[in-house]
C-alpha cells in the first residue's frame, strides 16, 4: 500500500482515532464559521474582541440573550469561546509552521554536513533545552512585552531546538544509504541531494508527527495566557477567559456552583481542541513507529 | 579482574567528557540569560545589582558603577561576576535579595514534589505494568483512556475545577495555601524551631501532629493536579516499553521453565522495561517545574513557583530570570546525574558515547 492509503487502513482501524478527527474537524469548522455561529455586533471594530454587554464585575449566567452568560466585565462567553478557537488555530499552525521550517532547515544542515557545523548547532540546541520550557517562554513574553505575538514567538523560540534534534537524527540515520551515496556519485549538489533525496525520505513522518503537536502548542499558549502574560483584556482568547473565571470558582451563599459556567465552558473547549489532537497524534505515532511495521 | 578495571576506567574518561561538556552549556545557559535581559531598558536592568531598598533612590549611580551603558561584553563580564558572588538583584515582588528569596519558596516547593514525584513516578509505573500485562483488557483501555485525558487536560483548568468542586461539596476540608491562619501562627511562633521550611516534617520534629496534619491537607489538592496530569507521560511510557520486552526471548524461556506469570512479569520483565523510564527523569523534572508554576499559582501555594508567578506578573526582571538560571542550572544537573547512572549500570552506553 502506498502511504497514505496505508495511514488511513490504519486511522480506520481505531475508534479513538476516528473521534480525534472528528473532534479536529468539528473545530475546524467552528473556527471557519465563527462569523456565523457568534456574528460580531454592528460597529465592532475588531472582531476578536469580545463585545460586552455592561460592565459590571459580577458574571451573568446563560440566558436568552447569551447562550453561555457572561463572564466577570460581561465579556459573552459564547463569542469568547467561537472565537478563541480561530485564536487557537491562529497560535497552533504559527508555531508548528514556523517551528517545523526553522527544524528542518537547521536539523539537515546538522545532519548531512556533520563535523563542526553538527557540533555547534547541537550545543546550542542544548542551551535551548537546559530550561524547562514553559519558565523560558515566560522570560522571554515579559522580556519582549507580553503579546499574542510574543506568546508565539516564545513558543517558537523554545520548541525549535527538539524539532532540529529529531530530524538530524532521522537524516544522520539516512545519509550512509546506498542511493544518496549514488547521487552523490552522479554528480548532484549538496543542495539537490538534501531537497531531492534526504529530505522526501526521513522527514514526512516527522512533518505529520509534529503537525499534531498543535494541541501541546495551545495548551502551552493557553497556560501563559492563564498566567496573564498573553493578550489584552477581552481578546478571544481561551486561557484569559479561564483566568477570568479564578475568582468565581467559590459561588453564592446558597448555590455554591452560582458561576460554574465561566469556570467549564472554556476550560471544556479548550480541553476537548487538546483531545482531539492528542487521539489524533496517538494514532498517527502508532501507525508510523517503524518497529510496526507495515506487515 | 581486568575487565572490570577496563570499564572502570572506560566511567571515569565519560564522567569527565561529561563534566567538560558540562561548561559551555552553563556558559551558553548565562549568555542566553543575558542576551534576554538586553530587551530591557538600564533602568529595569539595574534592579539586578541592587541589594537593599535603600538603593532605589540612587539607580543613576548604580547604572554609572555596573556600566548598564558600556559595550555588550563588558556588561556580561560585569553581570556574570555578580551573579558568582551570590548577588542576583532585589526581587521586588516579595521585597527582599533574590537569592534570599529562592531559599524562602523552595521548601515548599519540595514539599510539594516530596509528595507528588513518588506517586507519578510508581504510580506510572506501576499502571504501566498493569495495562502491559493484561493487553487489551478492561484495565488496559481505562488507563488508555486515562492517560489521554490526563494529558489533554490544562492543568490550570484540573486545578480550578478540584477547587471549585471541593469548595462545593466539603467546605473547607482540602483548603489553598500551605497551612490555615491558625497553623501558621503556630509555625511562626517561637516555641516551634523550622528545621526544614517542609511545614509537614517541621510539624514531626516538633511533636506538633496538628501542624503536620494541616499541612497535608492543603497539599492534597495540589499534589493531586500534578500527578493526574503528568502520570500518564510515564504510564503510557512503562506500557510500550513492557510490552517490547514481554515479546523478548529470556521472557519467554522464564515463561517455558514454569516460574509464575508474577515473577516473569515482575522480576524479569519489569526491571528492563524500567530502562526508558529513567532516561527520562530529565524531562520528568522539567515537567514538574513547569506544572508546579501553574499548580501553585492556582492554590496560592507559596512556593517557588509562585514567587515566579507573581513575578512573571508584575514585570519582576531579576527574580524571573534568576529562577529561569535556577531552574535551568538544576535541570542540566539532573540529566547529568540521569546519564551518568544510567552509564554507570549499563556499559553500552559509555562504548557509544565514545564511539
Amino acid at each position: 500500500m502506498t502511504g497514505f492509503a496505508f495511514i488511513w487502513y490504519n486511522l480506520k482501524k481505531s475508534p479513538l482515532s476516528i473521534v480525534g478527527i472528528v473532534i479536529v474537524f468539528i473545530f475546524a469548522m467552528v473556527a471557519i464559521f465563527a462569523p456565523l455561529i457568534a456574528p460580531t455586533p454592528e460597529g465592532h471594530y475588531n472582531p476578536y474582541m469580545i463585545p460586552r454587554a455592561g460592565y459590571s464585575p459580577t458574571p451573568e449566567p446563560p440566558n436568552a440573550e447569551h447562550i453561555f452568560g457572561t463572564t466577570q466585565g460581561q465579556y459573552d462567553i459564547l463569542y469568547g469561546v467561537i472565537w478563541g478557537t480561530r485564536t487557537a488555530f491562529q497560535i497552533g499552525i504559527s508555531v508548528i509552521g514556523a517551528v517545523l521550517i526553522i527544524g528542518i532547515t537547521l536539523g539537515s544542515i546538522a545532519g548531512y554536513f556533520g563535523g563542526i557545523i553538527d557540533e555547534i548547532l547541537m550545543r546550542i540546541t542544548d542551551i535551548f533545552l537546559a530550561f524547562p520550557a514553559l519558565i523560558l517562554a515566560m522570560a522571554i513574553t515579559i522580556a519582549l512585552g507580553p503579546s499574542l505575538t510574543t506568546i508565539m514567538l516564545a513558543l517558537i523560540i523554545v520548541s525549535w531546538p527538539s524539532y532540529a534534534r529529531l530530524v538530524r537524527g532521522d537524516i544522520l540515520s539516512i545519509r550512509e544509504e546506498d542511493f544518496i551515496q549514488a547521487a552523490r556519485g552522479a554528480g548532484s549538489s549538496n543542495f539537490r541531494i538534501i531537497i531531492r533525496h534526504v529530505l522526501p525520505n526521513s522527514i514526512y513522518p516527522v512533518l505529520i508527527v509534529a503537525s499534531l503537536d498543535i494541541g501541546a502548542v495551545v495548551l502551552s499558549a493557553a497556560a501563559l495566557s492563564f498566567l496573564g502574560l498573553g493578550v489584552p483584556e477581552g481578546y478571544a482568547d481561551w486561557g484569559q477567559m479561564i483566568s477570568f473565571s479564578r475568582n468565581w470558582i467559590v459561588g453564592t451563599a446558597n448555590n455554591a456552583f452560582a458561576y460554574w459556567y465561566t469556570v467549564v465552558i472554556p476550560g471544556v473547549f479548550i480541553f476537548l481542541f487538546v483531545l482531539g489532537w492528542n487521539l489524533l497524534g496517538d494514532a498517527f505515532r502508532d501507525i508510523l513507529d517503524p518497529r510496526l511495521s507495515r506487515r | 579482574m581486568a575487565l572490570e578495571a577496563n570499564i572502570a576506567m572506560d566511567f571515569s574518561t565519560y564522567l569527565i567528557r561529561r563534566l567538560l561538556l558540562l561548561i559551555p552549556v552553563l556558559i551558553g545557559v548565562s549568555i542566553l540569560i543575558f542576551a534576554i535581559l538586553q530587551f530591557f531598558s538600564p533602568v529595569e536592568r539595574a534592579m539586578l545589582f541592587v541589594h537593599s531598598p535603600q538603593q532605589f533612590g540612587r539607580i543613576d549611580e548604580i547604572i554609572e558603577q555596573y556600566g548598564l551603558d558600556d559595550p555588550i561584553w563588558k556588561q556580561y563580564l560585569t553581570w556574570i561576576t555578580q551573579i558568582f558572588h551570590g548577588n542576583f538583584g532585589w526581587s521586588q515582588v516579595v521585597g527582599m535579595p533574590t537569592l534570599k528569596a529562592i531559599g524562602t519558596f523552595l521548601p515548599a516547593t519540595v514539599e510539594l514534589a516530596i509528595f507528588a514525584t513518588p506517586l507519578i513516578v510508581l504510580g506510572g509505573i506501576y499502571l504501566g505494568t498493569k495495562a502491559a500485562a493484561h493487553k487489551d483488557s478492561f484495565i488496559d483501555h481505562i488507563t488508555r483512556v486515562v492517560a489521554i485525558v490526563g494529558w489533554s487536560l490544562p492543568t490550570f483548568w484540573l486545578g480550578l475545577m478540584l477547587l471549585m468542586v471541593f469548595y462545593g461539596f466539603f467546605s473547607g476540608l482540602f483548603p489553598p495555601e500551605r497551612l490555615s491562619t491558625a497553623m501558621n501562627a503556630v509555625v511562626h511562633s517561637a516555641e516551634f524551631t523550622r528545621y526544614t521550611g517542609v511545614n509537614f516534617l517541621d510539624g514531626i520534629l516538633n511533636w506538633q501532629w496538628n501542624v503536620t496534619f494541616d499541612a497535608l491537607r492543603h497539599l492534597v489538592l495540589p499534589v493531586l493536579t500534578l500527578t493526574v496530569v503528568m502520570i500518564a507521560f510515564i504510564m503510557r511510557l512503562m506500557r510500550s516499553s513492557m510490552l517490547e520486552t514481554l515479546g523478548k526471548g529470556y521472557v519467554l524461556t522464564a515463561r517455558a521453565k514454569g516460574l509464575p506469570e508474577n515473577i516473569v512479569i515482575n522480576k524479569h520483565a519489569r526491571r528492563n522495561a524500567m530502562i526508558p523510564v529513567l532516561t527520562i527523569a530529565g524531562y520528568l523534572f522539567a515537567s514538574i517545574v513547569n506544572g508546579v508554576v501553574i499548580t501553585e499559582s492556582i492554590f496560592n501555594y507559596k512556593g517557588l513557583g509562585w514567587w515566579a508567578w507573581r513575578a512573571a506578573v508584575t514585570l519582576d526582571i531579576p527574580s524571573i530570570l534568576a529562577f529561569a538560571l535556577f531552574s535551568g542550572t538544576l535541570f542540566v544537573l539532573t540529566n547529568l546525574v540521569v546519564d551518568l547512572l544510567y552509564a554507570r549500570f549499563d556499559p553500552r552506553v559509555r562504548l557509544g558515547a565514545s564511539a
